[in-house]
């Protein structure tokens, strides 16, 4: 008698506690999004927003005297456009090459039967921690010729030895070595193996690197800024600094009628130039969420 | 015998020459542009000439001239102080909140909800550098930002943060742990996923309560990853970002922001003192090299988990 109702009352305590539990998770989880949320709406609703009202501060749950100037401003900003080619060039282009020159390394490298093995990883971990610096790198950029060309955003930095170690872990733990046997006795090579064997059973590994890749190429602008002065090869993060952080000089340092103009102007653009520019980027991950659920980090774990 | 050795290394050569051309772009691009600057290191012990080149440049009279002049110069004390500051407290502030991150997420168990979480969470992760700094400075405006908003309703004015040295570090670091927290939390997700589930069974008979399980489980399961990440991000002390100090820099923190990276691109590519800069960044690199070596040394020894 004693003992089922003690159990029972133990059963009740728990499910009571487990409650407590989850409403302070589910308050937290709320309240973090909200931190992540908020800032991130107040952009928007701002950009469909009469700048005066932004500035006086009456926005801040909807847009307040609705307008698309902002937009239309953006529109009109041919820079933006010229930088939103260029981007979406070297997006497409650097993350085909980073494809063509990390996977196959990284493959080659998840081979046992490799010989000097341990000679080729070690040239490609070395990098990772030993680097020429910044001069060095720029004068040889300068030697080869390739300041102001477009390649040097795409082609020279485009070994990635973190999306290699990755790949290689993923190639270990999911390709069977018994795979590459069995070909191999019926006659296939290694190139064949690799593009119509390994390939397609890696496609997880690969749109994420993919992934990674191609918002890489959208976000950067160091390698610009310091290869590119042609204004008409820079890349949209350029563009997007003279707008986002240019003026905030412009505004604490400059006074005038001019200056007024340009400055609100500049003010407009602001938000509506953080949406043009992110949103595209923010819908790419959807499309490769399912391969992260495949265990692809798990892998990146054990690398 | 080792002739035979040979002879099968050959063979094994030939039969796969296929693995060494799928390898070789890779190995020329590293030739090209990450050995070959490496060679050019040599220009920090050198007084680099345009005309005359790397090679042909006269070396340095002492050798350590640069470095030297570096060590003495008034921006050595504020650049490293400001690379370790900014490092030391993205390190304590951002390890926190992915592992607390993940552990609330895995006890969800309202399945959409959890989805639709993470992805929001993860959704700064793909910001720019440059609109994050953006982003920034419009929250933080003292005219018409978030932070306007705030300090308004109470009915005082609100400071200029970004022209605050002392709140430089602060804003760097936690505008960080926002954006990349979320993201960062998907290894230990995928750590959390991979526990074993019986365990969770033996607790639930025993009458462990969910927290308890979050307490005695999860949290162990997380700690050996949680070392790892640790100290692999320990032995990039000093390998604080570029981009977004430099896009953060204004006049007034520049005695809190300019940090090692920042300043090797001015003094090097603004002011074109080639040698000098190449001095200041190998300084940088050989204490990050050091830190690393000595951090796996230890991981070894303790976890038997190392990079190399």
């Amino acid at each position: 008698m004693d003992i089922p109702s003690k159990k029972k009352q133990r059963h009740i305590k728990n499910t009571r506690k487990d409650k407590v539990f989850d409403i302070v998770n589910y308050g937290l989880a709320g309240l973090f999004l909200l931190i992540i949320i908020y800032p991130l709406w107040f952009i928007v609703i701002a950009s469909f927003s009469d700048p005066s009202a932004v500035s006086g501060g009456r926005v801040w749950l909807w847009p307040q005297g609705f307008t698309l100037d902002g937009y239309r401003a953006v529109l009109e900003h041919e820079r933006i456009w010229v930088g939103y080619r260029n981007t979406i060039w070297y997006t497409f282009t650097g993350t085909l090459i980073g494809l063509a020159v990390n996977i196959p390394a990284a493959y080659v490298l998840s081979r046992k039967d490799l010989v000097f093995r341990k000679f080729l990883t070690w040239m490609f971990l070395i990098v990772m921690f030993f680097s020429g610096g910044l001069i060095p790198t720029y004068l040889t950029i300068r030697d080869l010729g390739l300041l102001n060309h477009w390649l040097v955003l795409v082609l020279p930095f485009s070994v990635s030895i973190f999306h290699v170690v990755v790949a290689r872990t993923f190639f270990q733990t999911s390709l069977p070595s018994d795979l590459w046997d069995a070909a191999s006795i019926d006659g296939c090579g290694n190139l064949r193996f690799f593009f119509t064997i390994a390939v397609p059973l890696s496609k997880a590994i690969i749109a994420v690197i993919a992934l990674w890749t191609a918002v890489h190429h959208w976000n950067s602008y160091f390698n610009a800024l310091i290869y590119i002065t042609d204004v008409n090869l820079q890349p949209l993060q350029l563009i997007l600094r003279q707008i986002l952080v240019g003026n905030e000089l412009m505004m604490q340092q400059s006074t005038g009628e001019a200056a007024i103009i340009a400055i609100r102007r500049a003010t407009i653009m602001r938000y509506s130039s953080i949406i043009v520019s992110t949103v595209p980027i923010m819908c790419f991950y959807p499309f490769i969420q399912k391969y992260f659920n495949q265990g692809v980090m798990i892998g990146a774990i054990k690398g | 015998m080792d002739q035979a050795k040979l002879r099968f290394k050959l063979m094994m050569i030939r039969r796969n020459w296929g693995l060494y051309l799928l390898i070789l772009p890779a190995v020329i691009l590293l030739i090209l542009f990450a050995y070959r600057p490496m060679y050019g290191v040599i220009i920090a012990f050198k007084d680099y000439r345009h005309f005359t080149g790397i090679t042909g440049s006269p070396w340095s009279e002492p050798w350590f001239k640069w470095f030297e002049r570096f060590f003495n110069s008034f921006q050595f004390d504020t650049t490293v102080r400001n690379t370790l500051t900014l490092s030391f407290y993205s390190l304590l502030a951002g390890f926190p909140f992915p592992i607390l991150l993940a552990l609330g997420a895995n006890q969800m168990r309202a399945r959409r909800f959890k989805r639709t979480f993470l992805t929001i969470s993860y959704l700064p992760h793909f910001i720019s550098t440059v609109v994050m700094v953006g982003l920034i400075l419009i929250w933080l405006s003292p005219s018409s930002g978030l932070i306007a908003m705030i300090y308004s309703s109470f009915g005082n004015q609100a400071p200029n943060l970004m022209g605050q040295a002392n709140a430089f570090s602060s804003i760097y670091v936690w505008s960080e742990v926002w954006q990349r927290m979320g993201w960062n939390s998907i290894i230990y997700l995928a750590a959390l996923a991979a526990v074993d589930p019986t365990l969770y069974e033996a607790a639930t008979v025993d009458g462990a309560s969910r927290f308890q399980k979050l307490i005695y489980i999860d949290i162990p399961m997380l700690m050996p990853t949680a070392a790892i990440l640790l100290i692999l991000s320990a032995g990039s002390i000093m390998n604080v970002g570029f981009e977004k100090a430099y896009l953060m820099q204004n006049t007034l923190n520049l005695s809190a922001s300019e940090i090692l990276s920042t300043y090797v691109y001015k003094i090097g590519l603004i002011n074109a003192q080639h040698s000098y800069s190449t001095a200041i960044n190998l300084f940088n690199t050989v204490i990050n090299l050091a830190l690393l070596v000595t951090v796996n040394t230890v991981t070894r020894k303790i976890s038997e988990n190392s990079l190399w």
